[in-house]
């Protein structure tokens, strides 16, 4: 008896909090994006130390030049479980970028590790008359503020595999998502063809189709350093892509992998008390009717 | 309930104490000695869980308090410096979060169970207003606190919700001023919900001493509905639901770490890990998922009801949502507690549960068909399952042969 009701309480908790799931409002208008593989997805999930790497490779030589990510400090590059460089590596890294600093003489010194990331402009105003009117988002958070929907019923699933990775599957669909020219298959407005304003550019899976963003990465576009010993990865869109979100969702979420390894502790622990809890109270009420 | 004490000073300090607080007496009584039914199910556990999870809140919001800055420049940032850069933050900002999605799953087993095994009934519809009352207190409490990251959703949530006390005849518009602190949500509004914030839970924790002895003076319901006849139909409160509860908060926080280490963003919206923008309206405004039942409520009432506009009515509605929660202990009045024992009750009860699961999902859509008619629908359920089919029920239905006591239902199904 005690069995069946645990039972069904799980069952009417999973139940409660599958009501969570709408909280994800369904945009039916949103096209539909394929999840990617991810080395940081699932629960063993962990970030792949050499994709972080490539991925700030790209963030630093083509992204940065527009998006900021003020909540990045120098010194998170060096941490276990992210993209780990050395402490000289990111010292060199720092130094050679100038931070605002009033107390100096010219009112610029070069960064410390302890910096926070530069930022390209110096006000949103600065931003948005550079980039033709569009504000380049910050990278700080920006893959945990983006993500996919899932048709019903089948975000259920998503409580019990944990998906987290909707931020990094939109990102990479949307740097693949660009066309050349306005498709065929375009939205129609009242039946007149889908105009796309002077300045932008035509996306997939931009809410609205028309961003401002011009297409910032192509193939052969950035050129990886192959360490020796080492098989040297395609040098495309895709591959760059893949980097750049996993980048994003490192400086999104830095503390990924040890908030999972804590994860695996706490429920073994949890799993095994429950276990001698269990026992504890069959034995407490053995001699009860109830 | 003295009656119950087997408490005896052990020495000459603990009679010292006894004649002038007696504290040690009144935990003997009320947390050991005290007879609860012997026959209550995992659903029972849930009370014990809710005092936890207001406990976890309290805990770890308070150290959040201590790391946050209640200010429009700087609240966006100072959460996300409590995940990246205070030790244990992110795991406390995540208990935290998650915290209050498991602590209102908690809560809607909780009123179910009451609502199933009729709990509300005479005599304890005190203790069930109380619990009305916690519920209401804790809503307010979730909203103030989702607010506080100061997100889009935190921001447009504030704007919509506290928009809806701009309906109220007369005092609508001050009212409204009086809780943003102005004319728009803005550093005023994200002060005072601070405050509110920090303030709401301890009168919560006030409100459940209340409740827990409304419900020491009847005693528990328990799965038979049948009142206690002897001694027999109970067992001591320690160690024996002590025990059972201790291990129904362990199971409940299996799932809850699941949320807090492997999902903890999933429960959330996207669209709050983008700082709050008074010029930047989000697609789609949703609450979070504990509030959308009453939140369909609220939109499903779109057209006005001849001098009352649909933004009135869709407040009225609402807030006869929870009128009817209050008052069911006179709406439902057939003398058999338990659905065990109700047969039509049974299923209409079912019905109810999937209607207010239909209510949750609608008011994560978009407003438009067939989810408005949809909403219409199960609103229009919702209190035809109060204000007829609860009444009408207790008329017409013939319940099953009640057991006479605790101990006979319990020995009947041990040789079943």
């Amino acid at each position: 008896m005690t069995m069946i009701n645990t039972k069904t309480i799980l069952a009417v908790l999973a139940l409660a909090l599958g009501l969570a799931a709408p909280a994800m409002a369904q945009d039916h208008s949103a096209p539909h994006i394929e999840k990617e593989s991810w080395s940081f997805a699932g629960i063993f999930g962990t970030y792949d130390r050499n994709q972080l790497q490539r991925g700030f490779q790209v963030y630093r030589e083509v992204c940065s030049s527009c998006h900021s990510a003020r909540l990045l400090s120098f010194r998170n590059l060096t941490e276990e479980g992210g993209p780990a460089f050395s402490e000289e590596q990111v010292k060199a890294l720092a130094a050679e970028y100038e931070v605002a600093d009033p107390t100096s003489a010219t009112g610029t010194r070069k960064a410390v590790a302890a910096d926070h990331w530069p930022s390209p402009f110096a006000t949103e105003q600065d931003a948005r008359d550079a980039n033709g009117g569009a504000l380049p988002p910050d990278f700080s958070v920006l893959a945990k503020a983006r993500g996919i929907t899932d048709a019903f019923p089948w975000w259920i699933t998503n409580y019990f595999t944990g998906y987290s990775e909707g931020g990094p599957d939109y990102i990479h669909a949307l740097l693949n998502g660009y066309h050349e020219e306005v498709p065929e298959n375009a939205p129609q407005s009242g039946g007149k063809p889908f105009v796309l304003p002077e300045g932008k550019y035509y996306n997939d899976y931009f809410p609205g189709h028309a961003i401002g963003m011009a297409p910032p990465l192509s193939d052969e576009q950035i050129t990886y350093e192959v360490a020796e010993g080492e098989t040297a990865v395609p040098l495309t869109l895709e591959q760059y892509s893949h980097d750049v979100a996993s980048f994003m969702m490192w400086v999104a979420e830095p503390g990924l992998v040890s908030r999972k390894e804590t994860g695996f502790k706490v429920l073994l622990f949890l799993f095994v008390f429950a276990g001698l809890m269990y026992v504890t109270k069959r034995r407490i009420w053995a001699g009860i009717e109830h | 309930m003295s009656e119950h004490s087997s408490y005896l000073p052990g020495n000459a300090a603990e009679k010292w104490l006894d004649e002038r607080l007696p504290v040690v007496r009144f935990a003997k009584e009320h947390l050991m000695d005290f007879p609860t039914p012997k026959n209550l199910n995992y659903f029972w556990t849930f009370g014990a869980i809710l005092v936890m999870c207001l406990g976890v809140q309290i805990v770890t919001g308070i150290i959040l308090a201590m790391h946050y800055t209640p200010n429009v420049g700087l609240a966006f940032d100072s959460v996300e410096h409590i995940r990246r850069d205070v030790n244990g933050g992110r795991i406390i900002q995540a208990v935290h979060s998650v915290g209050a999605s498991m602590f209102f799953a908690a809560l809607y087993i909780h009123i179910f169970r009451g609502l199933f095994f009729g709990s509300y009934k005479a005599p304890r519809e005190i203790l069930w207003i109380l619990g009305v009352l916690i519920f209401v207190l804790t809503m307010a409490t979730a909203f103030m606190g989702y607010v506080l990251p100061w997100g889009q959703m935190s921001f447009w949530g504030a704007t919509v919700i506290t928009n809806i006390f701009s309906a109220i005849p007369l005092v609508g518009d001050s009212l409204l001023q009086l809780l943003r602190g102005g004319f728009a949500v803005g550093n005023p509004t994200l002060n005072r919900f601070f405050s509110l914030h920090y303030l709401l839970p301890f009168v919560i924790a006030a409100v459940v001493v209340l409740h827990i002895w409304a419900l020491h003076v009847p005693g528990n319901n328990n799965p038979t509905g049948v009142d206690v006849k002897s001694s027999r139909d109970t067992v001591p409160f320690h160690p024996y639901y002590t025990m059972k509860d201790l291990y129904g908060m362990v199971l409940f926080m299996i799932p809850f770490a699941w949320f807090v280490f492997f999902a903890p963003d999933i429960l959330g919206h996207p669209d709050n890990y983008i700082q709050a923008n008074s010029q930047v309206t989000p697609a789609h405004i949703v609450p979070e998922w504990y509030l959308l039942p009453f939140y369909t409520i609220l939109r499903a009432i779109d057209f006005n009801v001849l001098f009352i506009n649909s933004q009135l009515g869709g407040v009225i509605a609402m807030g006869l949502a929870i009128v009817a929660l209050l008052v069911v202990p006179w709406l439902d009045t057939s003398k058999v507690r338990s659905g065990m024992f109700r047969p039509m009750f049974k299923w209409f009860y079912a019905l109810f549960v999937l209607d207010f699961i239909a209510l949750a999902y609608l008011g994560a859509q978009a407003a438009e068909q067939p989810y408005t008619t949809l909403a219409k629908v199960c609103t229009a359920y919702y209190f035809l399952h109060f204000f007829v089919i609860l009444p009408v029920l207790s008329r017409i239905e013939t319940p099953k042969p009640l057991p006479t006591s605790i101990s006979e239902s319990v020995l009947g199904k041990a040789h079943a």
